[in-house]
């Protein structure tokens, strides 16, 4: 009989608690991103399909439906990071075992080289090359995400991808990493 | 020409971290002092016993985690823990207890957290509460001020009974504690507190031998010192008044509260302040930085809070001191409060 | 309650939290005078001093200025024009180690001064009140000034402000140890500031003018009261000596209680500040028309024999100041440049002074100890304390360290000052700023990573968009199948679209609006016939991935040069490999007799792609790859298997001097062909097969000579490289290819290119017959593309091309020579 109060009791408790928290659930639900805009705003946007898709944009759709986390070169291990603290799972070593810090790069046109094929054009995926047919081509450095997507379509093979040089701005105070001359 | 590179600011008020721990050590010592003269020179051996255990534990724990053990050894930080028990507990508890506190509190507490600067935890304090519901015997066995004793215990004695826990003229610390009247005698504290519980009142509790007008001889003096250490603390601005002078003026406050209403089962506000580890506890204990608040504001309601906890442990709580207990429960809190007492920042909150 | 003003009048101070009290050390650099130093043998001038644009350059190397002469133009907003500081010479413009914490160098005009220190013609003003406000600004702007006070803030920018100003704040506290150049200053030219201060006071018309300084300076607040007693708007007031109540907004919050709000400005509340180094250059350029070219710069520590202030012109070398005021340096030595506080170390003391240079400071290790290790942090907040900021430096470390950029944000990191205070007081010696500064430009990257990575995004999407819309309309016309050739307007509308995106990406950045003016162009356009490029990317992708895969065999397989190759079996390609070689042999031999190793090797070193479509780069490059040659005939010598392509490429090379374009043309075509072959070869993972195919192309180079030469140059440039990477493979085919680069014979250099020369005319006839007889040959689409190519070709650039070319032949003869004077033979 004892046995029979305490399952009642502890049933009814369950159901109530239970009752509250689905009321909780619809009435505060917080109306967050869907995955994939996380995902997307984690991804570097370089577009350029090292991922197998073809941008960001459907790689996020690919991890949002459960495709590995760790096929973004560009991004290097701090974007597999955020992508497993977003997607709850263990952060795994980028796939194909490259560099562990990406070097930023950005294209550039041997101009003397150029045939103007605008082969390299149609390749951007973000329109940062500029040119017409025979006239030759340039790179907007400024818009162009060191994706690479133009160096493989070039027939003359006359894009380098140059690391982008160190500044004032972008100098991040490695004092002991100075390097000047003694001239005296 | 090679010149060296380095960060500004390129100058230092050189109070380093080591400087800052001796200065806290050496402002124990008015209080070492009247404990002794108190309370015989056990506190003496303590200290050494704690000095030695916490340098042995610090440097093992040091090598295992694979850390520069003389680095982090000479900070001071490890001593200070260890001279804080070691004033803190019976001068004639036997030698393993402040052997396994200090080890406690140094490899566990403050090492296993991480080590300085990571213990969430004020180490002496845990380490405290660890023995006293450990070996609540030993560790409220508190011998009468020297002068009340029925038999004057010599260093000998002292240092036989801290080891053997016997010695030529006592076949126990039991009897040894034993005071002029022949009754054991507890601490002030305990004596109140068993006095009223048994339906005295404060006033005729504290008709006894070992209370002066305003607390228990002894222990007066002793706090007394501490806070001249503490007082010496503040001018070295070694710490920030903030902790103390909340927690002492929500002690007080609150005692003469109770006083003012139930003069009978509460004591007055000097008898609190001078009782006990109050000041120990508010210029030695709560102000460990590592544990404590960390913004000014933070300070003050972690040192209100402490002040405040004491006060209801000591008068409704089941123990008769309650530093300890105090201090460890509002670490828990530190967190919390630093998250909601940050200060406005400059050109924060002003208008555009 | 009396109104701030009121308050302010009455002398009332305010305070701020924090703040830090570290030894003085000013007397050991305020006893003396001011001295001024000799003109040092060098002037470096860094084109940007300040905040904001470099100016535009006025001066070439080998000119010659006199002091007070413009180097630069200002050109973009906030820039700002630097000036030569004495008469002399400009002996070279280029980049040099900069006076900034990284040192990283910065464009940088070298004068040797003449000695004569000859002013160019100066426009003092005598009637300022009748000048308008702009006159003003821009003899200011033009005079170079920037904030002397450390940040180098464009002055003029300040001086124009558009919001109102209630208090002009004159900063005399130098509250930074061991400074006094202020100090000096004031003590020295009271006057000239105050003038200066009532130029600011026409400009911006203040109620009230704040001259703050520290109380430990009684000479100069006497001087300043003495100097400006005629004007009750100005009120000198001594603050007391707390660092770093010289930080601007520590000194807004001291002298008008105010505080300026986080990220905006001073003048949002009604406040400028200045500096009273400042005030002085304004002052000597309204009055004396001098531009800003000297500064009053502290040379102090006890490494120095004769710690003073010195007047300095901006560009002398810090060794310059060193030397003069007599410098003895320690063993790790540090010279700081500004103060032990904030001050930044130098590298080199081959750093120039510039307009914020304001102390140069030696110390000795006792002085200003080196800090030691960092210790564990006990949360002892003595950093919150002392921060003027009420920052909480203990928890912006912790977040720091954690590399938490969002905390780090949330906690205000953007609001430190970077005073140093809280370092300075930590007991654990973190250096703590040290942590600030990079996280910061932690931030500031990720930050500017963040915008362009949605700027990309915006670009791409915007294309796709594009894209699908072409491909639409492209489906539409079919259906309607007009027949309306839409390509010349389609085209146009390409170019067209194009520039106005370089337009956009000039101007504005707006992505959008780029998007909106490339969707206006397609609509005129009607249609263009680029193709859907989504999927061919993700087949380039996956190309890649193979690419990657094959990585080591791609080498080997660029060797590949014909298709039809390919699909022939290995005993083919084996017997045609051998007639190959028995060609080549014969072709060797002849090559040998008429001597002309350059060119074969030019052929193989010039390694394709440097030759371009345009005829003057090709002859150039020609020139280039002639020299290279001859390196390579050195090397030869010893070799001995002669190229089975030589031939071919004996008469592809004279094809290059006689039509530059056209053979650089060819080079492109046959480059792409080669590539082409050569991914088609990468499916194919067999090395040896592709060593022969390499070799069976030969014999079929042989009928388009021209054609095939170029391919087969490449070719060889390509299978020597792929001998060096996959050597066991094949070993002998390798080596055939490899020494097919590197033809041998003659030794001597200078023969060789004399050889050369007469070979090459002779290859031209024989080039141009090849020619003829190539007209009607079998590839018919890269040779009508040839065609296509060639035949625009006017007589008029027939002849440039020939003139460059034979300037570069020239060219080429001298390095031969210049080669022939290295030669140790």
């Amino acid at each position: 009989m004892t046995l029979f109060y305490a399952l009642i009791a502890l049933g009814s408790l369950a159901l109530v608690f239970g009752l509250i928290l689905g009321f909780a659930a619809v009435k505060y639900r917080v109306e967050s991103n869907p995955i994939v805009d996380q995902v997307d705003a984690i991804l570097p946007q370089t577009q350029c399909g090292q991922c197998g898709y073809p941008g960001c944009r459907p790689y996020a759709e690919a991890i949002a439906n459960g495709d590995e986390i760790n096929k973004c070169p560009p991004g290097g291990e701090a974007t597999v990071k955020k992508l497993a603290d977003l997607m709850g799972v263990e952060p795994k070593p980028l796939a194909g075992g490259e560099q562990a810090e990406p070097v930023k790069t950005v294209a550039y046109i041997r101009e003397d080289e150029c045939i103007g094929c605008t082969k390299c054009i149609q390749a951007c995926p973000v329109d940062a090359i500029v040119g017409a047919t025979r006239q030759m081509h340039t790179v907007i450095d400024d818009e162009c995400t060191g994706c690479d997507l133009c160096v493989e379509p070039c027939p003359v093979d006359c894009i380098d991808m140059l690391p982008v040089e160190q500044t004032k701005q972008t100098w991040k105070w490695q004092l002991d990493a100075i390097a000047v001359k003694q001239i005296d | 020409m090679k010149l060296s590179m380095a960060s500004s600011p390129h100058n230092h008020n050189h109070k380093n971290l080591s400087r800052l721990m001796l200065t806290v050590i050496a402002a124990c010592i008015p209080g070492i002092i009247a404990q002794c003269y108190f309370f015989g020179f056990g506190v003496i051996v303590q200290l050494l016993l704690a000095l030695i255990t916490a340098s042995l534990s610090e440097a093992l724990m040091l090598s295992i985690r694979k850390r520069p053990v003389w680095p982090a050894l000479s900070d001071g930080s490890a001593w200070l823990t260890a001279v804080l028990l070691a004033i803190s507990i019976p001068p004639l508890a036997p030698w393993w207890v402040i052997v396994i506190g200090t080890v406690f509190a140094i490899a566990m507490v403050k090492q296993l957290y991480g080590g300085l600067g990571f213990n969430l935890f004020n180490p002496a304090m845990a380490a405290y509460v660890l023995l006293l519901i450990s070996f609540p015997v030993q560790m409220t066995s508190w011998t009468p001020v020297t002068s009340l004793l029925a038999q004057p215990l010599s260093l000998a004695d002292q240092v036989t009974l801290i080891f053997f826990e016997y010695s030529a003229n006592h076949q126990d610390l039991l009897s040894a504690m034993t005071s002029v009247d022949g009754t054991t005698m507890a601490t002030p504290l305990d004596t109140l507190k068993t006095a009223v519980s048994q339906n005295f009142t404060v006033t005729e509790a504290m008709m006894g031998e070992q209370f002066t007008a305003f607390a228990g001889i002894g222990w007066m003096w002793v706090n007394l010192a501490f806070l001249v250490g503490g007082l010496f603390l503040l001018k070295a601005k070694v710490i920030n008044w903030h902790i103390p002078v909340a927690l002492l003026g929500t002690l007080a406050f609150c005692s003469a509260i109770g006083f003012i209403i139930a003069p009978g089962s509460h004591a007055g506000s000097l008898f609190h302040l001078l009782s006990g580890g109050t000041m120990l506890g508010a210029f030695f204990i709560a102000t460990d930085p590592v544990s404590a608040s960390t913004t000014n504001r933070g300070r003050l309601i972690y040192g209100a809070c402490i002040g405040l906890l004491v006060y209801l442990i000591r008068n409704y709580g089941g123990y008769p001191d309650a530093v300890a207990f105090a201090v460890l429960i509002m670490n828990m809190a530190v967190p919390l409060i630093d998250h909601y007492t940050q200060p406005r920042t400059y050109g924060h909150g002003v208008a555009k | 309650m009396d109104s701030l003003l009121e308050q302010i009048e009455r002398g009332t101070l305010w305070q701020f939290p924090g703040g830090v009290h570290p030894p003085q050390q000013k007397s050991l650099s305020n006893q003396q005078p001011t001295a001024r130093l000799p003109l040092p043998d060098k002037l470096v001038l860094p084109l940007k001093q300040h905040i904001g644009a470099n100016g535009q350059l006025l001066v070439k190397e080998g000119d010659k200025v006199l002091k007070g002469q413009p180097l630069t133009k200002p050109t973009a907003n906030w820039s700002l024009p630097v000036h030569a500081s004495t008469s002399g010479e400009i002996t070279a413009i280029k980049p040099l180690p900069s006076a900034h914490p990284s040192a990283l160098p910065e464009l940088s005009i070298v004068i040797a001064p003449d000695g004569n220190d000859t002013w160019c013609e100066l426009n003092p003003v005598s009637n300022l009140h009748e000048l308008s406000h702009k006159t003003l600004i821009d003899i200011l702007h033009n005079a170079g000034i920037a904030g002397m006070g450390g940040a180098g803030f464009p002055t003029y920018i300040k001086a124009d402000s558009h919001q109102p100003i209630e208090f002009l704040i004159v900063n005399g506290v130098e509250c930074e140890p061991y400074i006094t150049a202020d100090d000096l200053l004031m003590r020295e030219h009271a006057k000239e500031i105050v003038q200066g201060i009532e130029v600011m006071q026409q400009l911006l018309k203040p109620q009230r003018i704040l001259i703050g300084i520290e109380d430990n300076k009684p000479e100069a607040i006497a001087a300043m009261q003495q100097a400006s007693t005629h004007n009750t708007k100005i009120l000198v007031r001594p603050i007391p000596t707390k660092y770093p109540s010289g930080g601007e907004k520590q000194l807004i919050r001291v002298l008008t209680s105010k505080e300026v709000p986080s990220a905006g400005i001073p003048a949002d509340i009604g406040v400028l500040v200045q500096n009273v180094g400042t005030l002085f250059a304004i002052s000597e350029a309204i009055y004396k028309g001098k531009p800003l070219i000297e500064r009053v710069v502290t040379v102090t520590g006890n490494t120095i024999g004769k710690p003073q202030n010195v007047w300095a012109l901006i560009g002398t070398e810090i060794k310059h100041l060193l030397d003069c005021q007599g410098f003895t340096p320690v063993s790790e030595q540090r010279v700081v440049m500004g103060g032990p506080m904030m001050g930044f170390t130098l590298p080199t003391v081959r750093i120039p002074v510039v307009k914020t240079t304001n102390c140069i400071l030696a110390p000795d290790n006792q002085e200003l100890a080196e800090p030691g290790d960092e210790k564990a942090c006990i949360r002892c907040s003595a950093c919150a304390d002392a921060c003027p900021q009420t920052l909480l430096p203990q928890q912006l470390q912790w977040f720091a360290k954690s590399k938490d950029y969002d905390k780090l944000e949330a906690y205000n990191l953007f609001d430190c000052i970077e005073c140093g205070a809280c370092s300075y007081v930590c007991p654990s010696e973190i250096p703590l700023v040290q942590y600030y500064r990079v996280a910061k430009a932690e931030i500031r990257e990720q930050k500017l990573d963040q915008i362009k990575a949605e700027r990309a995004k915006e670009r791409f999407e915007a294309r796709k968009e594009r894209l699908e819309r072409e491909q639409q309309e492209r489906q539409n016309k079919h259906k309607r199948s007009t027949s309306r050739a839409a390509k010349p307007d389609a085209e146009k509308a390409k170019v067209a679209d194009a520039l106005t995106r370089v337009k956009q990406k000039q101007g504005d950045k707006s992505a959008v609006q780029a998007a909106i003016e490339r969707a206006k162009a397609k609509k005129a356009a009607d249609g263009s016939l680029e193709p859907d490029n989504s999927e061919v990317a993700l087949e380039r992708a996956r190309r890649k991935e193979q690419a990657r895969q094959y990585k080591e065999q791609k080498h080997s397989e660029d060797t590949a040069v014909n298709e039809n190759s390919n699909e022939s079996s290995s005993k083919k390609d084996a017997v045609a490999a051998a007639i190959a070689r028995a060609k080549a042999k014969k072709a060797a031999q002849q090559a040998e007799q008429q001597s002309e190793p350059p060119q074969h090797a030019q052929a193989s070193d010039s390694d394709a792609p440097k030759a371009g479509d345009d005829p003057r780069k090709a002859a150039v490059a020609a020139a280039i790859a002639r020299a290279k040659a001859k390196k390579a005939t050195q090397q030869a010598e010893q070799q001995s298997e002669p190229p089975q392509h030589a031939q071919a490429s004996d008469s592809g090379v004279p094809k290059a001097d006689d039509d530059p374009r056209k053979a650089a043309v060819a080079a492109a075509i046959a480059r792409a062909k080669a590539k082409k072959a050569a991914q088609q070869a990468e499916q194919q993972s067999e090395p040896p097969q592709h060593a022969q195919v390499s070799d069976s192309g030969v014999p079929k180079a042989d009928d388009d000579p021209r054609k095939a030469a170029v391919a087969a140059a490449i070719a060889r440039a390509k299978a020597k490289k792929a001998a060096q990477a996959e050597q066991q493979s094949e070993p002998p085919q390798h080596a055939q290819a490899s020494d097919s680069g590197v033809p041998k014979t003659d030794d001597d250099p200078r023969k060789a290119a004399v050889a050369a020369a007469i070979a090459r005319a002779k290859a031209k006839k024989a080039a141009q017959q090849a020619e003829q007889q190539s007209e009607p040959q079998t590839e018919p689409a890269p040779q009508s593309e040839d065609k296509s190519d060639s035949e625009p070709q006017t007589p008029e650039q027939k002849r440039q091309a020939a003139i460059k070319a034979a300037v570069a032949k020239a060219k080429a003869k001298k390095q031969a020579k210049e080669q022939e004077g290295n030669d140790p033979s």
